[in-house]
């Protein structure tokens, strides 16, 4: 069954796709490549136009502009019922009346798919996400979990050639969801299926995806790997949305120099021409006791966070750094004086 | 409930003691007024009136489902359509039930006569050369029952639908379904409790429709309440008018059991 699948994913290509509604531009000129068998993950906050651009894809939005297209056919004009695109909706959207067997059964039913062949590949599909034994359940005598198990099985079952999932996960709570996170990801690479995954919750991102796609304000920021978003944003938006953050912005004053608004000079790792407006990341667990640059500061904020220590400090020039500390010794108390260093390989510029 | 509870709603409670449940009362004792209940016999025993019961119910079944046949995409596309025609629709639904319904059946006595605006349009399009009866038949009372009922089809079909998370026909049409499957295998299913409630209303408010049946009838088509009327006001038989309403009464709640225990075996899925 897997084999059968693997050749039936496709690759999704985006090519400029403009949405509005009445004044708000919902998408404006999206471009967006995934490869066959990559799960990549469409993360940015609510209303940055990431659901728009999954129902554009899934064929329940017409773009004012642009091509969507799958094995490079466009798909753009054809009715949802006709891309076999495998969706998972964020509140599950089972159909009530049927039974685990039958919200399954349902789109090889509309393929008119034999009854024998409907009956094996059901139990196919529900073996793979672990509900065998629960056909004759209806939804609601399902937990949250199993129904998004259901879900996902309906979406599956069909071999369809992309897999799209808005936010499945938001009504879980923590313990389940990274249960099914990882689920998720051994499913999607078990098929090697084409995946979409829309989220607005970074940790989420990090541990599903190949690649992330930023979204904010109708635009793709940045589309990169996990690490790559992580360690060297784009812009501020990406360095500021994904995981914590210390953005400064300063000039290039010389080669490997950037002098920020306060007058603190930074030694970094680039070249670039002298005068250039530069951003400048430096992750809070990238501080250690020392290194090229130094900051000392009073400790304004300390929080004991179990695996670590989580600081604000406060500089005397007026710059104020978050900063995390490995768990050890005693916390630093709010007021004391404390030194910190980071290295210049360990500052994004950007 | 503490008996202070009832308070509030003593005033209630006291106008339908006295107005409703005494008159009631009264006509039961009508009904058996001899002791006996040769009144019943005759109501349920003669052809006649049998044939008057069998004529109401089968003018309130023809009438539920051409409600249902109308009122069914009618409260659908009210429930789905953008709010702006959402209240245009609203407001041709309710403004008939706002009418009297004396007026609205006068209206179609207007349009449905020999010489009404109907049969004229018809004519002078050349589709029929002689009138087409439609006044004092049986047409004529569906028609105007069937208008006269449809809001009380359509509000409840249209709260079903209004229930319905959009995502779960938008996850039927990802998952291949065309639009008439989506009608047949997931909308008709998940409003089945509307579609019942509006034919019951419907259904239970034609056995004793009175009115309209008995103008746009014009004395030609025997429905029940007509009947008990003319036993009152022509024959003053009080006693076999209340022997037939208690009939049509327990008729009426026989339906209306029936219906309860349906909608409760529905409720369970």
């Amino acid at each position: 069954m897997a084999e059968r699948e693997r050749t039936r994913t496709a690759e999704l290509n985006v090519e400029g796709v403009t949405k509005r509604f009445g004044e708000v531009l919902a998408l404006d000129g999206v471009s967006l490549a995934v490869a066959e068998g990559e799960l990549l993950t469409i993360l940015g906050p609510s209303g940055s136009g990431k659901t728009t651009l999954l129902k554009v894809v899934a064929g329940f939005e017409t773009p004012d502009a642009g091509t969507v297209r799958v094995d490079g056919a466009a798909i753009t004009n054809l009715p949802p019922a006709r891309r076999d695109i495998g969706m998972v909706f964020q509140n599950y959207a089972l159909f009530p009346h049927l039974t685990v067997r039958g919200n399954v059964a349902f789109p090889l039913e509309m393929r008119n798919v034999g009854r024998a062949e409907i009956e094996r590949r059901v139990g196919d599909a529900l073996a793979l996400v672990e509900l065998a034994g629960y056909e004759a359940r209806l939804p609601r005598q399902l937990s949250g979990g199993q129904q998004q198990r259901v879900a996902l099985a309906r979406a599956i079952v069909f071999n369809p050639r992309l897999l799209l999932l808005d936010e499945p996960f938001g009504a879980l709570d923590r313990k389940l969801r990274e249960t099914m996170q990882l689920e998720v990801r051994r499913l999607q690479r078990r098929l090697g299926l084409t995946t979409i995954f829309i989220t607005h919750d970074q940790e989420e991102a990090l541990v599903l995806s190949d690649r992330i796609a930023v979204m904010n304000k109708g635009t793709i920021q940045q589309v990169a790997t996990t690490t790559e978003i992580y360690e060297r944003p784009a812009n501020d938006f990406v360095a500021d949305f994904v995981g914590e953050s210390n953005i400064f912005h300063g000039t290039l004053t010389e080669p490997g120099v950037v002098t920020l608004s306060a007058g603190r000079r930074l030694m970094v790792n680039r070249a670039g021409r002298v005068g250039d407006r530069l951003g400048v990341l430096m992750r809070p667990e990238r501080f250690a006791p020392s290194g090229a640059n130094t900051f000392s500061g009073e400790v304004l904020e300390a929080v004991y966070l179990g695996a670590s220590f989580k600081l604000r400090l406060g500089c005397a020039d007026g710059l104020e750094l978050l900063v995390r500390q490995p768990a050890r010794g005693t916390l630093p108390a709010a007021g004391q004086h404390i030194e910190v260093g980071i290295d210049p390989d360990a500052i994004h510029v950007f | 409930m503490s008996i202070r509870g009832f308070f509030p709603a003593l005033p209630a409670l006291i106008l339908l003691l006295a107005f409703f449940l005494f008159p009631v009362v009264r006509m039961l004792g009508f009904s058996v007024e001899a002791g006996t209940l040769d009144w019943y016999a005759k109501a349920l025993g003669e052809g006649l009136y049998l044939q008057v019961f069998w004529n109401t119910f089968e003018i309130a079944l023809l009438v539920t489902g051409f409600c249902l046949l109308l009122g069914y995409p009618l409260g659908f596309l009210i429930a789905t359509t953008t709010p702006t025609w959402a209240t245009l629709g609203f407001i041709f639904v309710l403004l008939p039930l706002w009418t009297s319904v004396l007026v609205r059946t006068y209206a179609w006595m207007v349009l449905l006569g020999r010489n009404g605006i109907v049969n004229r349009w018809l004519l002078d399009a050349g589709i029929i050369s002689d009138p087409l009866p439609l006044l004092h038949n049986f047409t004529g009372v569906l028609i105007g029952m069937v208008h006269v009922l449809l809001p009380y089809m359509v509000l409840p079909i249209y709260g079903a639908v209004r229930r319905l998370d959009p995502a779960i026909a938008a996850a039927a049409q990802g998952l291949g379904a065309s639009n008439w499957r989506i009608f047949w295998r997931i909308y008709i299913p998940l409003t089945l409790n509307g579609i019942f409630a509006g034919s019951v209303l419907v259904f239970v408010l034609s056995l004793g429709f009175f009115i309209t049946p008995a103008l746009l009838g014009g004395g030609r088509v025997m429905m029940i309440a007509v009947l008990i009327e003319q036993q009152v006001r022509e024959t003053l038989n009080w006693p076999f008018a209340a022997a037939l309403s208690f009939v049509l009464l327990a008729f009426t709640f026989a339906v209306y059991a029936l219906a309860q225990r349906f909608t409760r075996l529905e409720g369970n899925t």
